[in-house]
Order: structure tokens, then C-alpha cells, then sequence
């Protein structure tokens, strides 16, 4: 018993120690680095507390009336903007992404489709949402084309990765049976990615409200610009109400959804 | 010494798991229970360190109604009973030297425990059993690199570092093939002799039973139907726990002497 | 003798399945219709024009504004880290209440969890962004807040999914040492959602460096701001530019965050 050592320290993750110090040292110079470029305004800050609790209290007494036409109006063009961009989203990201499943596309057009879905992925809504009220004018028609756009990158990678990773038993049965192409892949893929596809297409749709909500902000339609003008008049009970609209909106979506993917699996 | 008196469970729903079990293990006296799936024996060891709450009846421990403890008293009660896995239930992302300090837990305090800071005669003692059970110079490997009997042998060392007075052992080979499966039987029973520990040994391999327990219950329905000693095992005795089967074609004498 | 004819569904579920299609497709023209009411379509029209105009203005891109941005950029960066950070540290306490088999009071503070986290993911990075500015003012600290509080919800969920898909014999096993339930925890849970922790926080990461780029255009911090009030300065060559370096930190986050969550399955 006295020869078993008395001490035992856990390997450490990153063997060579000084490597470890190194890394240790890097992380707490930029840490202290980042934390010192952040400039708080600490007058702007106590001013403006007060008014922070004035919101958080103004949830308990959310005011749908006062601006409930602006309210109405602004969550039903959320709602349009949102279904319609999930719908045509859906029917351009299925090409796109049998497109860019290496099991099914030849070499060129996987890449171009590659390229699409890594563009649509990379902007943010937000930026591309400036572009189009540019180019289309104010008004949900460009969120609608947003949200369109980043769905298509959403929707067609994803479905490509399931396709990838489709049971190839089928795929040669039916191919087996001389079907064309486009039987080939009604009969042995789409049977298998169905659900994924459905179950993607609510995900989507749950997605595209929530950021239909933001597109306001740069003309863009939607919900975001009500909210955005109650919050500048500082008219919190409205903004509450807003919020919670759109809370409710969310949950109930996501509620549903769930109980629909339920049903399809 | 540990007794049981009356002990039931009953689940939220259907007839009862465990239907008033009494048994009395003495110190240093290993008792393997068998019978079908579903007879209670998992039930029967989980309700021995209340893992599972007993619906009535009640569970000593030398002469502690552990029944009736409080949970800060529980958990140092349950110090005293070493438990082992079918599925050996080792903290798979940890080393082999941290699942074996685990077994000290009861004994150290929560930020002691965190750092890893174990005083130096359980790490002593950590080393002492992982020797025992074959493993010197595992300790820093990972748990979930070894294979099926090294890491039941990870999981024995954890029992023993509890400085327990029993063993209860649920399935300990059923994830394990034949040969291992009677290195494991060995050890425990070793280990045993070695520390004057009682053990339940739940346990499907009713060969395995005869050939390694002092002693054999067998449960059927929550109910005790047999206890004697493993010579007296029948074939009618067989009959009662498990139903009618054709029993003499088991291997009576499967020994690997 | 007729020859039987094979059906997929019987004639009602048919019909049933018709409707829902039609009713769906009810709701898609309908929100067209009302996107289409609110658009001037003589913008749209003149949209291709506008973007060829736009383009070629953007074209060659500014570079000697350059050192203009480098500041917005590091702060971008900034707040998408601390605010991950701190999410990470709000997050946790909150997954584990959240979770069925860790929670401590089933009653009252599991649903309170799952509100938080309901609510904080409900409700995107910029619209707290929004509501922050007129609470904090304007600048990075609203940022930080702002990423901080919807990626609660985001890890707060994905957390405490893990912690309940966790393999329970393992803390179990650990129970029955005599351990306290504080030592289950750390023994018995901790190890075994780590992986996950660590791989959802350097994604949320990933995906925050995208949203704070954006954040400046509602006063929040980081390369928002330059990018919006070149846009409305209409100084193209320069969003080229600001655009090009928020591609570039996506590329590069996306890069890191891939890397890391490879290093750590």
C-alpha cells in the first residue's frame, strides 16, 4: 500500500504547457483588450434606467388599442410576407437543392448550386433587406424577397444533406427497373426526404415570421416598423404590446408545428 | 449484516415489482438472485440504497433502518453499499482515475470534489484498487477506450473505494462474453474473501450462480420462491422461478477450473 | 367481371386532402394579394435598371476608406464574443432548472425557465437591440446586451435538451456513492453535455458575429453603422468595402467555428 503514489493530477487538455500559458495569456489579453474599448456612457446609462423599468412595467399593462389599426396592419403583412416567402422559398430550394446533392447532380451543376446556397447563407437579412428596398422601393414586396432568399440557402442545403444521406438500397432498385430521371427520384428519394422537407419548410416558416418582424426596421415591411416608431415616440405600452403579439404569434407557431412534425413522422 | 423485512414496490401502475421480500444476508456471505426478466431482481437492489423508493417494508443495514433516513443521512448510509452496473454506468468522458475517485464522493466535500482535489490516501487507495483489479497504468486513459471487462473492472474498484460493507451488483456480466464474464464473477468474489463483504449479485447466468455464489434466492413475480444453498438448486427448484423447461440440458457442470 | 382499381387513399381522404391544399393555396394568394396591394409596381419594374446602376457605382470598391473601419469591425467581433460569453454564463443556471431531470422545483421554476428561454428566442438579436438602445443608448454595450439576451434562449434550449437526452445510469451510478446531489451534477451531468455545450457555444458564436455586423443600423454598435450611413450617404465604392469585411469575418468565423466543433466530436 505505501509504494501507490499519494498525488494524481488529471491530464490536461493541451499537453505542452507553455502552448497552454500561451493560449491562457492570448485569451486574457484580448478579453481585457475588448473589455476596455467598450466605451459605457455610465450618465446615458443611469438616465436611462428608469425608463428601462418603465418598459419592463408597461408588459403588465401592454396597450393593444391606441395603435391597434398600425398593429393589425403591420402583424397581417408580417403574416404575408412570411407565408408567401416560405411557399416560393420551398419551390426554388427544391431544385437547388437536388442540385447540390453530390449523389444525384453532376460535378458543374453541384458546385453552382453550392455557390447559390453558400451566398444566400453568408448575408444576413438584414443587409440583403437594404438592398431590395433599393432596388424595389419601401414595402413588404422587397422583405418578401428577402426572406424569399435566405430561405432558398436554409432550405435547399439542408435538404441537399438529407438527400446525401438517402438509403442507396432504392435508389438501385428503382433505377433497376429502367425508370426515368424524374421517376427515379419521385419513387426513390422523395418517399424518403419527405418528412425532412416538411418538417424543414415549418421550421422555415417559424423563422421567416421572426425575421419578418426585423425587416421593418429598414423599410421593409412587416411588423418591425410599428414597433420601431412606438419604441421612437417612447410610446412603451404600444411596443409591449407588439412584443407580446409577436411572442404569442411565435409560440403558437412553433406549438403547432411541433404538433403537425408529430404527425407526419 | 442486512435485512430486509416485507419489502414491496409497487409502480404507478400494474401489480407490484417487489410483493413483501424478506431476506437476511450475513456479513462476508455472497447471495446470487435469479429468475425471469421482469421478477424484480433490479427493483429488489434498487430498493436496498433506495435508488428506488420501497412502497413499504423496510431495509437494514447493520441494525440502521435505512428506510426511515432523512436524505443528507441517506447519502451517508449509502456509502456503506457499493453498487455495480450491468452497463458498468462509468462516466464515459472522464479518466479511469476520476470514475474510481468517484467512489469517494460521500466523502469529500463539493468544491474539494470539482478540482479534482481528493486527499492523498484515496488517491493511494484509488491506485491500490485499480492494481487489485488488473488495471496499474490505466489511470489517465479515458473510460470510454476500454474495452467491456476492463471498464467492469473500473467500476468494481469505484465500489470497493466507497469502503462499503455490501455489494450490490446488477447484472454485472450480461454486457460481457462467457470467459470475461467469469474473470468478473471471480474477482467479485475474491474481493469478497479479501474484505468480508456481503454482495446480492443479481444474475441471469444460472450456471454462472451455481458456480460462484455462497448462496441463491430466486424471485419470481416480486415473491421469494427459493433460498438454499447452490447444491440444492433442482431441477424442480428451477421450474418454480423461472416455469417448465426442459432444465437438464443445462450445463451443470460448466466449470472453468 | 370489372377490374378493380387501386387507389392510394380512399375517396374521402382524397377529398380531405384537396381541401387542405386549396385552403392552403387560399391563404398563399391571399397574402400575395395584399403584398401586391402595397407595392408600386413601377418600382419594381425599374428595379433591374436601379440594381445595373447600383452595381456599377459600387465597382471599384473604396479601399482607402480602410482604416475607417477597422475600429467598427473590432468591436463587430467584440460583441458577438462577450455576448456569447455572457449568454454562456446566463444560459447555464437557466438549462438546468429548465431541464426535467435537473430541475430542483418542478412547479414553479422549470416553467419559469422555459419562459425565459421561450421569450429570449422569440424575440430576435435586433429587436433587443432596438428596445436596448432606448434603454442603455446608443453603442456597443447595447450590442453586447442585445446578443446576449436572444442567445439565452438559443443555448438555454439546446442545453437543456442535452442535459434531459443524458444516459441516466451515469448519475445514477453516482447517486449511489453517497455523493450530494450538487457532486451528481458535476459528476454525473457535467461530463456528459460538455461536448454539446461546447460545440452549440462556438456556433451561437458563428452566428453572432453575423447578426452584430448588422446591429449598428439600429445604433447598437459595430459595422452596422458605417455600413447604413453609407448607404444613405449613397457613397457606394464604400459599402463595397464594409461588405467585403463583413463577408470576410463570416468566412473566417464560419471557418473557426467548423474547425473547433470537428476538434471537439
Amino acid at each position: 500500500m505505501a509504494d501507490y503514489p499519494t498525488v494524481w493530477h488529471k491530464p490536461p487538455l493541451i499537453a505542452s504547457a507553455g502552448l497552454r500559458w500561451l493560449l491562457g495569456g492570448l485569451v486574457a489579453l484580448y478579453l481585457a483588450t475588448a473589455m476596455a474599448t467598450i466605451d459605457i456612457n455610465w450618465a446615458r446609462l443611469a438616465a436611462g434606467l428608469p425608463r428601462g423599468w418603465r418598459f419592463v412595467a408597461s408588459f403588465f399593462t401592454p396597450d393593444f388599442i391606441s395603435r391597434g389599426d398600425e398593429i393589425i396592419e403591420g402583424l397581417a403583412e408580417s403574416l404575408a410576407m412570411t407565408v408567401t416567402s416560405t411557399v416560393l422559398g420551398i419551390a426554388l430550394a427544391i431544385p437547388l437543392g437536388l442540385g447540390a446533392a453530390r449523389n444525384l447532380a453532376p460535378r458543374p451543376v453541384y458546385l453552382a448550386c453550392r455557390t447559390v446556397i453558400a451566398t444566400s447563407r453568408t448575408l444576413q437579412e438584414l443587409i440583403v433587406a437594404i438592398f431590395f428596398v433599393k432596388m424595389f422601393g419601401f414595402g413588404p414586396f422587397a422583405g418578401m424577397l428577402t426572406l424569399t432568399f435566405s430561405s432558398i440557402g436554409f432550405i435547399a442545403k439542408l435538404l441537399a444533406e438529407r438527400i446525401e444521406a438517402v438509403d442507396p438500397g432504392p435508389l438501385d432498385a428503382v433505377r433497376a427497373t429502367g425508370a426515368s430521371w424524374l421517376q427515379w427520384v419521385n419513387y426513390a428519394i422523395q418517399p424518403q426526404v419527405m418528412p425532412r422537407l416538411a418538417g424543414l419548410s415549418l421550421y422555415r416558416l417559424d423563422i421567416n415570421f421572426r425575421e419578418s418582424a426585423v425587416l421593418g426596421i429598414v423599410g421593409a415591411g412587416g411588423i418591425g416598423a410599428t414597433l420601431n416608431t412606438a419604441l421612437d415616440r417612447y410610446e412603451y405600452s404600444t411596443a409591449a404590446a407588439v412584443l407580446l403579439s409577436i411572442i404569442a404569434i411565435v409560440l403558437a407557431a412553433e406549438y403547432t408545428s411541433g404538433l403537425i412534425r408529430e404527425r407526419l413522422r | 449484516m442486512l435485512r430486509l423485512t416485507g419489502l414491496t414496490k409497487r409502480y404507478d401502475r400494474g401489480e407490484a415489482a417487489l410483493a413483501g421480500v424478506d431476506l437476511t444476508v450475513p456479513d462476508g456471505e455472497v447471495v446470487a438472485l435469479i429468475g425471469p426478466s421482469g421478477a424484480g431482481k433490479s427493483t429488489l437492489i434498487r430498493c436496498t440504497n433506495r435508488l428506488v423508493e420501497p412502497t413499504e417494508g423496510t431495509v437494514e443495514l447493520d441494525g440502521q433502518d435505512i428506510t426511515a433516513l432523512a436524505p443528507a443521512a441517506l447519502r451517508l448510509a449509502r456509502r456503506r453499499m457499493g453498487m455495480i452496473f450491468q452497463e458498468f454506468a462509468l462516466i464515459e468522458r472522464l479518466t479511469v482515475m476520476e470514475n474510481v475517485l468517484s467512489g469517494r464522493l460521500g466523502y469529500v466535500g463539493f468544491w474539494a470534489s470539482w478540482w479534482r482535489r481528493f486527499p492523498p490516501g484515496d488517491i493511494q487507495q484509488a491506485f491500490h484498487y485499480l492494481d487489485r483489479v488488473g488495471l496499474a497504468g490505466f489511470e489517465n486513459k479515458r473510460a470510454d477506450a476500454l474495452s467491456g471487462g476492463q471498464r467492469q473492472r473500473v467500476g468494481i474498484a469505484r465500489a470497493l473505494m466507497q469502503a462499503p460493507a455490501l455489494l450490490l451488483v446488477d447484472e454485472p456480466t450480461a454486457s460481457l462474453d462467457p470467459r470475461t464474464s467469469r474473470q468478473i464473477m471471480r474477482l467479485i468474489l475474491e474481493l469478497c474473501d479479501e474484505g468480508g463483504l456481503a454482495a446480492i449479485i443479481n444474475i441471469h447466468d444460472v450456471a454462472l450462480a451455481r458456480q460462484f455464489a455462497h448462496r441463491i434466492i430466486g424471485l419470481r413475480k416480486g415473491r421469494l420462491v427459493f433460498d438454499g444453498k447452490p447444491d440444492s438448486l433442482t431441477t424442480d427448484a428451477l421450474t418454480t422461478i423461472y416455469g417448465a423447461e426442459a432444465w437438464a440440458t443445462l450445463p451443470d457442470d460448466d466449470r472453468d477450473g | 367481371m370489372t377490374t378493380p382499381v387501386w387507389r392510394r387513399r380512399t375517396t374521402r381522404g382524397q377529398w380531405a386532402i384537396w381541401c387542405g391544399w386549396l385552403f392552403g393555396a387560399l391563404i398563399v394568394a391571399q397574402g400575395w394579394r395584399f403584398i401586391s396591394d402595397a407595392t408600386l409596381w413601377d418600382f419594381v419594374w425599374d428595379a433591374p435598371a436601379q440594381a445595373g446602376d447600383m452595381l456599377s457605382r459600387m465597382i471599384p470598391p473604396r479601399w482607402s476608406y480602410a482604416p475607417a473601419i477597422l475600429k467598427p469591425l473590432w468591436d463587430t467581433v467584440n460583441i458577438a464574443t462577450i455576448g456569447t460569453l455572457l449568454a454562456i454564463v446566463l444560459a447555464t443556471p437557466i438549462a438546468f432548472l429548465a431541464a426535467r431531470n435537473t430541475s430542483p422545483h418542478a412547479g414553479i421554476l422549470r416553467p419559469l425557465a422555459l419562459a425565459i428561454i421561450a421569450v429570449s428566442r422569440s424575440i430576435n438579436t435586433l429587436i433587443w437591440a432596438l428596445l436596448l438602445v432606448t434603454i442603455v443608448g446608443p453603442g456597443v454595450l447595447a450590442g453586447i446586451l442585445a446578443v446576449a439576451l436572444h442567445s439565452i434562449g438559443f443555448f438555454g434550449k439546446l442545453l437543456y435538451e442535452a442535459i434531459e437526452e443524458i444516459d441516466p445510469t451515469q448519475s445514477e451510478a453516482i447517486t449511489a456513492t453517497g455523493a450530494s446531489p450538487a457532486q451528481v451534477l458535476a459528476y454525473g451531468v457535467v461530463p456528459q453535455v460538455l461536448p454539446t455545450f461546447a460545440g452549440v457555444s462556438v456556433y451561437r458564436w458563428d452566428i453572432n458575429i453575423r447578426e452584430s455586423a448588422v446591429l449598428g443600423i439600429v445604433g447598437a454598435g459595430g459595422i452596422g453603422l458605417q455600413l447604413n450611413a453609407s448607404v444613405s450617404k449613397l457613397a457606394w465604392p464604400q459599402v463595397t468595402l464594409i461588405l467585403i469585411a463583413i463577408l470576410g469575418a463570416v468566412v473566417v468565423s464560419e471557418w473557426v467555428s467548423a474547425r473547433v466543433r470537428a476538434a471537439i466530436v
